[in-house]
Parts: C-alpha cells; structure tokens; sequence
C-alpha cells in the first residue's frame, strides 16, 4: 500500500506513570504504524503496557500518566502537540474507544439510544432523527435484539454481553476512522464472548474502520488482528502479520506465550473414590444455586468441574468445604460422610480438605510474612514448632520451587506467581489429601499459569493429592484433568472421563461451549460462525 | 414506579418506626439512675412526704410503661406535659411544656433556616469550585481553611465574632435577645452574627464533603467515557455527573442541616437567643425533665426527618429504581 | 526435584525496600507538608505540657491567689479569672485535664465500638443484624441532645461524662470498623483462615485487626476532636466537667463576661481548644494521603 494509506503514526512514544510521588517510565519508546481500515492487535501480559499505548493513540493520558516524549500523528495531525479542546473535535468523531467494563463506561443515568446520540449530535454529524436511525441500523448489524427499542433503555436494563456490543456502537456512531478496543470481550462468558467477537468483526469490517485491539488473549487476537505487536514492560518484542505470527514467532518470549496452551495431559483412571458429592442442593436465601449434583473424585486423581459464571461451580466448593452447608444430598470423605457444617467438623478432617484461591492477591494476609503464613497450618494441624517447624516450612517452600529467602517476605514483596505458590505451600503445609482449585491460574499471566499448572501436576505425582478443579478455561482442562464434569445453571449436565467428555457426541451445552472456546488459528471465528449459521452469512 | 413507591414507603415506615423507638429511649432512661430520681431533684433535705406527694403528682410512682403510654399519647396531641419547675414542693401555678417550647421553636426554626438558606448554596458552589480546580492554589487554601474552620469549637467562633464585629466594632448587635413583638427586621438585625456564626461552622464542613462527593463522582469510568467521546468540560459537569450526584448532595445537606440543628444549642447559649436549644439546656441543668423530653424529642423527629428526605431524595434519583428492568 | 525458581523468570517480582518502620517514618516524616508540621509540634507541645502540668504552672490550680479578674501583669502573666486564681495555671493544668478527659473517653469508645464492630462482622447473621439496628437508632438522637438528655438524668460528673459520651461516640466507631471490617472479611485469606478451623479471638485479632488499622488510627484522630470539642461544648454550658477543676470550656463560660469589655482573656481557652483539634486534623489529614495512596 502507498504512504497516504497511513492513518496512524507513532514514534518514539514514552510515558511516565506515578506511583509512591515519583515518575517511572512505563512505556519505553514505541513506534506504531496503522493504515486505513487495518486491525492491528495489541498483545502483551499485565503491566505490557497495551492500555495505556491505545488511549495514547487518542493523545489521553490517564490522571497520574503522562506523556513525556514522541509524536502521534493521527491522519497527519501530531495529538501529542494538541491542546485538550483540538483533540475534544476528534475524540468521538474520528477515534472513539471501547472500553473494557461496558457496565462502568455507560452513564447509569440515560438511556442507550442517547448515549449514543451524543457524540454525532455533539460534533455536528447528524440530527436526532438520523441518529435514532443510525442507532438503530447498528443495533441490527450488531446482532443486538429488539434494535428497534433496545435504545430506549437503561444501562443496567441490559446484559453484559449486549451492553458491550452497544458500546461498540455507540464508538462507530460517527464512523470514527479509528476505533480503541480496550479489552472489550475479557470480562465475558466464552458464550458470549464469541458473539461479541463474531459482531465486533463484522461491523468495523462493513465499515472499512481501523483498530487498535488490545487484549491478552492470543486466541483471540488471532481471530481479530491483521498484524500483531507483542508487547512486554512498555517495549517492542516483536511485530508481525498475524498467520506470519502465528506460525512462526522469532523471539523467545513470543513462542514461550505460543506453547502456554500446549500442556497435556494423559488421563488416568482412578480407582478408589476418596471423595463423593452425594445428590447435593444448596441455596443462597430463597435462590437455589445448585440441584441435585453429584460429582466423585478418585484418590489421587484430578477432577475438573468446568463452568460459567452462574454455573454453581464456586457453590459446589463452598458446599464440600462447609461454608454453605447443602440443604440436600451428602457429601462423603474417605468412606464416612462428612459433616454439613464446618463448624462440626473435627480438627483431622479440617486438615484432609485444603483450597488454594483464584486472586492470590486476597489469598494473603497482607500483614503476615511468608514464614507465618505457611508455619500457621504446620503448627495448627501437626503440632510443629522450634527448629522442626523451620525445616518444615523450608521444605514447603521448596516443594514450590521457592527458595528460604523468602521466608521472611511481606505478600506484597512478591509477584503473582511467587504468591499463588505460597498459597499452595500453605495448603500443602496441612498434608491435604485432597485439594480444591479455585480458578487458581485465571488471575496469573498466561506463563505464570502454565508454571503453576505444572507445579501442581508435579506435587500430585508426589504426593498422590487429589484435585477437584474449578475453572472456567477448557485449555487448562485439557492441560490437568483425569475427569471433567460440566455444569450449567446449577446442574451437571455432563461428566466422564477427559477423552469422553471432550469428544462428540457431546451435550447440547457442552458443545456449545467447547466451540466457543477460540482456537490459535487464523480463520476459526469465521468456521464456526459459518457452521453455526448454516446460510445465514450466504 | 411500583418500585419507588414500595421503596419510599419502606423507607417511610423506617422513619416512623425508628422515631417510635427513640420516643421509649427518651422516656425510658428515666430507668437508668439507680434509686430515686425524685429524692435526686428536691434534694437531700427533702423529707420523705414531700418526696412521695411529688412523685404522686408527677406519676413518677406508676410503672415506665404507664407513664410511657401517658406521655406518648400527650405528645401525639401536641401535650408535653408539664414542667417540674414551680410545681410541688416549689409551689407556683401550673407550666405546660408545650406552651414552653413553642414560641421558642418558631424562633430556632427562623434562626436556622436564616443560616441554611445562606449556607447551603454556598457551600454547594464552594464544593463544586474546589472540585473542578483541584489541587490548584485555590484548592489548597480552602483546605486549610475549611480543616481550621471544622476544628474549631462553634463557641470560639461565635465569641470571636462578638469580639470584633460587636465590641470593638459596633457593627452587629452582640446580643440576640429577641421578643416575641420584636419587629421582623430587627430580629433579622440582631441575629445576624449567630447566623454567621452558623453559616462559618457548616460551610466548611458542607463544601468539603460536597468536593470529595463530586470527586468521587468524576472519577467514574463513564466520566472517562464522555470525555473521549468529545463531550466538554461543562457538559461533562451538567449531563453526566449532576444526574448521578443527587444522592450525595441530598445526603451532604442533610447532614449538615442536622448538624446546624445541634450547633443551634452552643449558638442560642453564647448569644443568650430564646430559642430551643437555650430552653434545653436551662432544663438541663434544673434536671427539669418534661422539658428536657419535648425539646429532645423534637431536635430528634427533625434529626430523623433530615436523613429521611435525603434517603427518598437519593430513592427517587436512582436510574435503577426509576426504570426497574 | 527440580528446584529451580522458575517464576522469577516469567515474571518480575517487585522491587522490595527493605527499610525499618523507624526509617520509613522518618523519611515520611521529612517529605511532610509544612501542615502536618506544624500539627506535630503542637501536640507534640501539648502533651509535654499536659505531663508536666505541676512543674510548669507558676500557682496551683485551684488556690485563690489574687483579686477576681485581674488584668495581665508580671505577677499573673495572663491575669486572673473570676474567683481570683492565674489565668496561666489554670490553662496548663486545663491540657491535662481536658485533654486526659477526651483521651480516655476516646480510647473507651474505640474499644466499646471496635469489640462491637469486629464481632458484628465476625459472627455476621442476626447479631449483625441486631446491633446495626441498635446503633441506628441510637444514632438517629443527635449525640450532643442525647448526652443533655443523660447528664440531665444522671448529673453532671466526671466518670458520667466520660461513660455517656464514650457509649455515644463509639456508634461512629462501630459503624466504621464495620464498614472497613467488612470489607476485609470477605477476602479469601479470612476464609482460609476459618477453613483451617481456626478461633474467633485469631481472625479477629491476627486477620482483620491489623488490616483495618490505617483507617482505625486516622479516625482515632478525627473522633478525639470530635469528643474533646463535644466535652469542651457541654462544659461551656455548664454541664461537663464541674469546678472547681481547671477545664478549658468551663473557663471561657466562667469568664465571657470579659469580652465585653473588649477583653480576649477567655479566647485563650477557646483558642487552645482549636489550636489542638486544627493540629490534629492537620496530620490525621496528612496521614489520610499517606495511606490511601494517590487517591485523587
């Protein structure tokens, strides 16, 4: 393509952000080409910097960000140079942003349709009654139901997945040149996610609109993106075509994000049941949450109770732990049922059941050190102390590949990873047999997971634990699980073997979600949308 | 607007319930003085016939639920009983409460009404000032001031005033003591420096908490949002924030309302104005308890009234409430 | 067993600054705005002379010394007051009592309210339910008319000032640690705590306490001001601490007749109240930034 096809030039772009009163520098000198109507793809881990880079490809610093160096040209105009009141005449009207949280970004206080009339009304671009129309053609093209009165409501009158693609029509309200993804799909159901990606795709294609479209997520990147930046600590690691990246990344930072999703695992049968859930119902107040579940883990063995949220996966755990007691059904330990409430229950059988946590940001009491944190269960539970006790906790730690100095470390004096192994050092402190997961990867970078991933596959080869894994992400299903049950609503609908569950014929919900699961090819999006939609896309 | 409606009328039914409660508090603590209360009020000289004969005459030997139910169902007729003093032992004619209380209510109503009725834009505007331009200069200097002005006691403020804007400056009136037939501007006159003293103590408090609530409010993700779709600084303000700021406006003026109630007592003492407060803490110190009951009661049922108003002004702005799903 | 570290190759833990909380102080300390200085100081001046009352004060506190309001002279450097006692002893001997009498009253509250709040939240369900209704309306009856309405019933001491305006007050205090308790209890660390079956007493004390103290001691601050100007009202009208103890509002009322000769005499009183509660609120306010980080 020729030179005037350039909508977005960056160069050099630096930006500081404060913590603590003094300025580091967050992003390092970027440099970023975007054409007219090209999706580029912004890809990196927490702290990468991708946020912050899209709202300064508005010329917008967040407050406690600020903009120290280069230029961003945008169709030939330096932003970076412009006073706020320039920038108000192309904010809305030729960039527009699409933010993470839809629910936080819509004002609660008007309704759709005149939220999305304010920036054409604003600039000039249309009347009312054109944008009524407009509105309402987007709606449509969106895939949102009811086009014609959806507009009519408020914010919170709206679901999550909806609410997000009205956001996107609200930023093509005036045909923007450019459109700021920031995340747009992360906080969604994979269900709905797919949805919103399928009609995200759609529109700024029919539009001919570029894109900056950041997110974490490679799989669906690769279904969005033209071209991709990786980005990590506010640099450059590598920038290509998407099938050029896909297939064949040069850095090693970039194929070690490729081969995160490529942990398996073989599936082993179990014999002994050391835990069985027993036609199990609880409730919170007058809800139901969970009907009638029955799910069994063998000894040694790793269950994996897959969901949405909603499902009643997270209830299921606070019902086997005790916290909720069920209000039918039984749950079995080790033969003997145990008690409902986890205030009967004896001190032995506190210490067989341990949990490790989704946030290890919360898992941790921020005012205790490592050494209490994890010496705590060991003096609890085995009576330890003095110099045994020491021992213990640095062979705890060692077993998750930390080292002693970090004995004494405050929670905040670690990273994410670094945390979430504590959290499995302060569970294993008490010599559970068994162990219920909480989404324990979700919240760790794609990396990080995979480590933790296999830290726990390494400690169950050891130490013949038993998991029970709640999660959400059928790619870590795949990397741990023996079993796999599948809940929707509250109800199993769906259990067996890995290699059972994961193969057709599946359950009408289970092969929902299996296929909008986004895979790491170019194309995917498009072939299961096509397979969905028998002639509607003809 | 069902849902408004059940919401307000739920909120309503709190109010009423919660002033039910404090009316027993307020005439069960009588409880709460172990021995004899009427012994502690004639004093030790008392012998025991005049001791029995008062507590007959002032029911203090029925039962608390009795002489609950009595004075509740005085109160609902606008009858507060009467007052201890000149009664009994003390001889001298009869004292209805009511007939206390009422002259010098109208005269704290017109006292704090004055000061709201400065105040309150006042501070608004103050507040929405400092938040707009915060952190600038102007922003700093109204801290300080406003952290000295909260600090200080309303009867330090009230004296300082009297000092140099009535002794060494004769410019207001010193005292506030007003009659009933003193023409209207005249007590405006003389009520000037308690209403300053007033408008002083609130402002400061009021305009700071209106700053953080604005704060609070343009903080928001959609704030961001309007702003880069373009939407000018004076939009942002008037479209997207003030619909969403009722509530903790709401809630700021009633609780400084409420907190002008109170500050009223210090004020109407330093300025020797009658008014309730004054009457109130006569009683007090005289352990005149009808008194002392009606005016608690009433400074309670305005305290209850205030939150109550901001709770349904917050109901009734609340997008959810207003358009259920 | 492979133990190589290899999360600290993935990622980048944070920088940790090891330095002790005398240090961390300090450096605080020297980026302090020139506010929170100033607040230090004079508390700092306050306390030293509350402690060391008897040895500083030229006369005792309550012994008739000269004529009743003698005027400023080297003999009484700020006079005497209506009985006739120094104006000066008796404001140096008014910090230790006023301030000794908000002092404990708050630090009662805090105990009566934080206990209050903590369990509310601990144990949750109907004893939550219970005492938040309670305090409701208690609250409902504004504190300085409910403590008139006390101290009318029960008379004016000491020990009944202390006791009633420390059971009002600590309503504040519970609604705050309620508030700020809540928000730590339903994070997984309390939860795992009581997983491993642990004790009341231990997620009270060792989970929630020490993650609630920042605000806790900010407020301490903040409701010290509040009780000391509301111990410092009720003596002004007569109703508080009781002659012939030397106590700041009790002085300014003793001797208003003053200002209207022009005298500022009974200000000094007044003023010292203000002072004190100006210098707090200037470092709790300083303290507030520290903590909460860049909230604005």
């Amino acid at each position: 393509m020729s030179a005037g096809d350039a909508l977005l030039r960056i160069r050099g772009l630096r930006i500081e952000g404060q913590s603590e009163d003094t300025w580091h520098e967050i992003i390092k000198g970027i440099d970023l080409d975007l054409k007219r109507g090209e999706v580029l793809g912004l890809i990196g881990e927490s702290g990468a910097g991708k946020s912050t880079i899209g709202l300064a490809a508005m010329g917008y610093a967040r407050p406690g960000c600020r903009i120290t160096a280069g230029t961003i040209e945008f169709d030939g105009v330096d932003l970076a140079r412009l006073d706020e009141a320039a920038k108000r005449k192309i904010w809305g009207a030729r960039i527009s942003y699409v933010a993470q949280s839809a629910a936080a970004a819509f004002n609660p206080a008007h309704q759709l349709a005149d939220q999305f009339a304010e920036a054409p009304l604003w600039h000039g671009r249309m009347g009312a009654d054109e944008c009524r129309r407009a509105a309402v053609d987007l709606y449509r093209r969106l895939q949102l139901p009811t086009p014609e009165t959806i507009g009519d409501r408020y914010p919170h009158q709206v679901s999550g997945g909806q609410l997000q693609r009205a956001m996107t029509a609200m930023a093509m309200s005036c045909r923007p040149d450019l459109i700021v993804f920031d995340e747009p799909t992360t906080a969604l159901d994979v269900t709905t996610q797919i949805e919103v990606l399928a009609a995200i795709k759609d529109t700024i294609k029919q539009y001919g609109t570029a894109a900056l479209y950041i997110t974490h997520d490679l799989a669906v990147v690769a279904q969005m993106a033209d071209r991709i930046m990786v980005l990590r600590y506010g640099e450059l690691v590598e920038e290509a075509p998407t099938a050029q990246m896909l297939s064949n990344p040069q850095k090693a930072y970039t194929k070690s994000l490729w081969a995160v999703r490529s942990l398996r695992k073989d599936e082993e049968r179990g014999e002994q049941p050391l835990l069985s859930v027993k036609g199990v119902s609880a409730s919170y107040g007058a809800v139901q949450v969970l009907h009638d579940v029955s799910v069994e883990v063998p000894r040694g063995r790793t269950v994996a109770v897959v969901g949405e949220s909603g499902s009643g996966k997270s209830t299921l755990a606070r019902a086997i732990t005790g916290l909720l007691p069920p209000t039918q059904g039984t749950v079995v330990f080790d033969g003997k049922p145990l008690p409902p409430a986890l205030k009967s229950r004896s001190k032995d059988l506190l210490r067989r059941v341990q949990m490790i946590y989704q946030m290890p940001d919360t898992a941790l009491n921020p005012r205790r050190r490592v050494r209490d944190i994890i010496g705590r269960p060991v003096k609890h539970f085995l009576g330890l102390g003095g110099a045994a006790l020491d021992r213990r906790i640095a062979e705890l730690l060692a077993m998750t590949e930390l080292d002693e100095q970090f004995m004494e470390r405050l929670p905040s004096e670690l990273s994410g990873g670094q945390k979430q192994r504590v959290c499995i050092a302060r569970a294993l402190a008490a010599e559970p047999e068994l162990i219920i997961c909480d989404e324990v990867t979700s919240a760790l970078d794609q990396i990080v997971a995979e480590e933790i991933l296999k830290l726990l596959l390494r400690l169950q080869k050891e130490l013949k634990v038993s998991y029970l894994y709640i999660t959400h992400d059928l790619a870590t299903v795949k990397a741990i699980a023996d079993e796999i049950v599948v809940m929707y609503r509250g109800r199993v609908v769906q259990s067996g073997m890995k290699s059972r569950v994961l193969s057709p014929p599946h359950h009408e919900y289970t092969d929902l979600l299996l296929s909008s699961v986004p895979e790491m090819k170019v194309g995917w999006l498009d072939d299961v949308l096509a397979r969905r939609r028998p002639g509607a896309n003809a | 607007m069902n849902a408004i409606l059940v919401t307000v009328l739920k909120r309503l039914g709190l109010g009423v319930i919660t002033l039910f409660v404090v009316s027993i508090i307020i005439s069960f603590v009588f409880e709460l003085l172990p021995g004899d209360f009427a012994k502690a009020i004639l004093g030790q000289s008392a012998t025991p016939e005049t001791v029995a004969a008062f507590q007959r005459e002032k029911g203090l030997d029925r039962p608390p639920v009795e002489r609950y139910l009595k004075w509740i169902g005085g109160v609902v007729v606008g009858d507060f009983g009467e007052s201890y003093s000149g009664a009994g032992s003390l001889g001298g004619s009869k004292r209805p409460v009511a007939k206390l209380i009422a002259p010098r209510l109208s005269n704290t109503l017109f006292l704090a009404a004055t000061a709201a009725i400065v105040a309150v834009p006042l501070a608004l505007v103050l507040g929405l000032l400092a938040a707009l331009y915060r952190n600038s200069l102007f922003d700093r200097v109204v801290n300080v001031v406003t952290l000295t002005s909260i600090s200080t006691p309303e009867f330090f403020v009230a004296y300082i005033l009297m000092l140099f804007l009535a002794v060494k400056l004769p410019w207001f009136y010193a005292l506030a003591n007003v009659s009933s037939d003193t023409p209207f501007l005249e007590h405006l006159a003389r009520i000037a420096l308690p209403v300053l003293t007033l408008v002083l103590v609130t402002v400061a408090q009021m305009m700071r908490m209106t700053r953080a609530a604005i704060i609070n409010l343009l903080a928001s993700p959609y704030i961001e949002m309007a702003r880069l779709k373009g939407v000018p600084p004076r939009r942002i303000i008037v479209h997207h924030a003030l619909p969403n700021a009722w509530a903790p406006i709401a809630n700021v003026i009633a609780l400084n309302l409420a907190y002008l109630v109170v500050g009223v007592v210090i004020v109407e003492v330093v300025f020797t104005y009658p008014g309730i407060g004054q009457l109130m803490v006569d009683a007090v110190s005289k352990r005149d308890m009808p008194v002392v009951q009606g005016c608690a009661l009433i400074f309670a049922a305005t305290y209850i009234l205030l939150n109550l108003v901001a709770d349904i002004v917050a109901i009734v702005t609340n997008p959810r409430l207003l358009h259920p799903r | 067993m492979t133990a190589t570290p290899t999360s600290q190759l993935a990622e980048r833990a944070p920088t940790i600054v090891r330095a002790s909380a005398g240090q961390r102080a300090w450096r605080a300390l020297m980026k302090a705005p020139p506010t929170a200085w100033f607040g230090l100081v004079v508390v700092t001046a306050y306390i030293l002379i509350a402690v060391l009352a008897p040895a500083i004060a030229p006369y005792p506190e309550t012994e008739l010394v000269g004529n009743a309001y003698e005027e400023w002279s080297e003999v009484f450097p700020l006079g005497t007051d209506q009985l006739g006692r120094d104006m000066l002893s008796r404001l140096i001997y008014g910090a230790r009592n006023t301030i000794g009498i908000a002092f404990v009253t708050t630090a009662l509250s805090f105990v009566l309210g934080g206990l209050l709040g903590l369990l509310a939240v601990v144990l949750g369900g109907w004893i939550d339910q219970v005492l938040g209704r309670a305090i409701d309306v208690l609250m409902a009856i504004p504190q300085l008319i409910f403590a008139l309405v006390l101290l009318s019933i029960l008379g004016a001491s000491v020990v009944n000032l202390i006791l009633i305006i420390a059971v009002l007050d600590s309503t504040r205090v519970f609604r705050l640690t309620r508030a700020v308790a809540m928000n730590v209890v339903v994070l997984d660390f309390v939860e795992a705590a009581r997983l491993q079956g642990e004790k009341l007493g231990w997620i009270m004390t060792r989970e929630i306490l020490p993650n609630i103290l920042p605000p806790l001691v900010a407020e301490f601050g903040l409701r010290f001001c509040f009780v000391f100007l509301t111990i410092s009202a009720l003596s002004f009208l007569g109703l508080g601490i009781q002659p012939p103890t030397a106590d700041w509002g009790s002085m300014v009322r003793e001797n208003a007749t003053l200002i209207n000769y022009g005298d500022i005499t009974p200000l000094l009183a007044a003023g010292a109240i203000a002072l004190l509660t100006v210098s707090i609120n200037f470092i709790v306010d300083w303290f507030l930034h520290k903590t909460s980080g860049l909230k604005e």
